[in-house]
């Protein structure tokens, strides 16, 4: 019996590992096209391990060449850090607020926030666009950040968190004569700190991942994040597809570095949570 | 004698009452200023723009022509939609990209309760089929435009290999174009359904297996009667974000395809962001981002109905 129900097991980690092969060739086949000679990206069959190594040419290329990736890289990891931190302090501020101060209107006005998750953002992007031309927000990372920072997903989930929190840690920290300022930020969110990163990875991600905000906010070539410069770079490259595949896997190592080292908390939240950016 | 006392211990309770308000006060201004970062963000950049997405929705303005070109035109946006047939067309695309949602789910619970159970290298297999959904989709989009490519691309190579004379031409075929944004999307979701999924399937209590084995229940009727009603929660929440992220797809096809050939891929939110953005009229593709925020509404307001009728708890 024991024999029996290992070899099922067996059986079915081979095959999951050859379906699951199948799903990340498409990274596999980038990786290999991005060390490749151009005239060798197309060759049938696909050679994945590259017969003349091209890397250091493309990938140079890519980050020092025309379209410098180096620059765009630093306006994504600008926006990107910014937002995380911001957002996450005023998710969390929020969070305190509406968990663990008790006032009158908490309850109200948290339905009304939470009610707003249901809008979706492509809905609202109109008067946002008009909004940000008129008081000059518009193309500047600062806008942009702007636009990433009021989560309501994130100030749902970190509530969740402050809720477990007892009370009592709170109540004697009043009675010894400290104010919620002092508390929230000596006590609660220290307490907290995991599910606090947690979102603050998964906001990174996001907001590193997105395209859609960027290219309707942002019109000059210099204040471009990595995905509109990506897109951009592969228009203008057209057919240089060992230069585009260089900038993909340039894209994409940072969110694999973030993901490997949060992996833990990234899996959990999604779990948790059930979120979805 | 008594008098004294009594006076004494009302006042006593006024002062009580007095400094509790006070406090009382003061939670609340604590509580406001805690939440008022969010507030202030929320109203200025959510609530107000729902305001202004349904006025605007009832006017016919081109955002070049300033204030002054602003014409007020009632409901006609809404009739010109249903008379628009790149719009008619785009709402039938979306009505078939949700077809994607049954396919990732069925996919990723299989994933998941042979991740969950019967597989060795737990960890690997969930790292290695979420890396799509972790991966930016402008780069994997890219790269799939690449893999597509109707003559040199590696799939159609392999195809022709196999000895398939004519291949698709994916992306560049009407055809062919809307299954293959919609397979790249199942490729994409997948790793995010199973780890909820997994969740799920975690959380069903191990005796429930253990007194179907005693009865002598099969992997088959335990699944059936055990982890598919245990887990319809799971099913029902993924199953309700999913058609609602299928109304919201925009980055896959304004990178792989900008809605053509010939309007084949075009989604409802690329069509608005065409009309809005790059046409510069406001005032129709508001109307149509009303239409959106319905059907949002509306599927989340079925949520709160459905989810009585047919989900265990």
């Amino acid at each position: 019996m024991e024999e029996r129900v290992k070899l099922s097991k067996i059986i079915a980690t081979v095959v999951l590992f050859a379906v699951s092969l199948l799903f990340l060739m498409p990274f596999f086949w980038m990786l290999s096209a991005s060390f490749k000679l151009e005239t060798d990206v197309f060759k049938y069959p696909i050679e994945w391990i590259p017969h003349s190594w091209h890397a250091i040419q493309n990938y140079s290329e890519v980050w020092m060449g025309k379209y410098p990736f180096y620059k765009y890289y630093w306006n994504s990891i600008k926006v990107s850090v910014l937002t995380t931190l911001i957002s996450c302090t005023v998710s969390a501020m929020a969070a305190y607020g509406f968990s663990k101060i008790d006032f009158p209107a908490g309850k109200w006005l948290f339905l009304i926030v939470l009610a707003t998750y249901m809008v979706p953002g492509q809905a609202i992007q109109i008067p946002q666009f008009i909004l940000y031309r008129n008081i000059g927000l518009f193309d500047s990372h600062f806008g942009l950040i702007l636009l990433g920072c009021f989560s309501v997903l994130g100030t749902f989930m970190l509530r969740q968190f402050f809720m477990g929190l007892h009370n009592e840690f709170i109540e004697s920290a009043k009675i010894d004569g400290a104010g919620h300022w002092r508390i929230f930020w000596q006590i609660a969110f220290p307490l907290v700190r995991p599910a606090v990163a947690t979102y603050a990875i998964l906001r990174f991600i996001w907001t590193w991942n997105d395209y859609q905000y960027p290219l309707i906010f942002i019109r000059s070539d210099k204040l471009y994040t990595i995905q509109l410069a990506m897109q951009k770079f592969a228009s203008i490259n057209g057919e240089f597809y060992s230069l585009i595949m260089a900038a993909a896997v340039s894209a994409i190592i940072p969110l694999l570095i973030i993901f490997m080292l949060g992996q833990k908390s990234v899996i959990e939240g999604i779990a948790v949570g059930g979120v979805k950016g | 004698m008594s008098s004294t006392v009594t006076s004494k211990s009302l006042t006593e309770t006024k002062q009580i009452r007095h400094k509790k308000s006070g406090l009382r006060r003061r939670e609340t201004w604590a509580g406001l200023l805690f939440v008022s970062p969010m507030l202030i963000g929320v109203t200025i950049l959510t609530l107000l723009p729902i305001i202004a997405t349904f006025v605007l929705s009832f006017a016919d303005w081109n955002f070049v022509a300033g204030m002054k070109g602003l014409k007020w035109v009632g409901a006609a946006n809404f009739s010109k939609l249903f008379e628009d047939e790149s719009f008619i067309i785009s709402l039938k695309n979306n009505f078939i990209f949700m077809f994607t949602v049954p396919i990732y789910l069925a996919v990723s619970l299989l994933l998941a309760i042979l991740i969950n159970k019967h597989v060795y290298w737990k960890s690997f297999f969930k790292v290695a089929y979420f890396m799509p959904y972790i991966s930016s989709v402008v780069a994997v989009a890219i790269v799939w435009q690449v893999l597509f490519h109707p003559s040199a691309g590696p799939v159609n190579q392999f195809l022709m290999s196999l000895g398939i004379a004519n291949p698709p031409k994916w992306i560049a075929d009407p055809a062919y174009a809307l299954p293959s944004v919609m397979m790249i999307s199942v490729w994409v979701s997948i790793g995010y359904n199973m780890i909820v999924y997994l969740a799920g399937l975690q959380s069903i209590p191990k005796d429930l297996y253990e007194a179907a084995d005693i009865d002598g229940a099969n992997a088959w009727v335990q699944f059936r009667r055990i982890t598919l009603p245990m887990l319809s929660p799971t099913t029902f929440f993924l199953l309700v974000t999913g058609i609602i992220s299928t109304f919201k797809v925009f980055d896959l096809v304004a990178v792989l395809t900008k809605g053509g050939p010939m309007q084949s891929t075009s989604l409802l939110v690329w069509y608005l962001y065409d009309t809005a953005f790059v046409n510069l009229r406001v005032g129709y593709a508001s109307s149509m981002a009303v239409i959106l925020f319905g059907f949002v509404l509306i599927i989340t307001g079925l949520q709160w109905i459905g989810q009585k009728k047919w989900v265990n708890y």
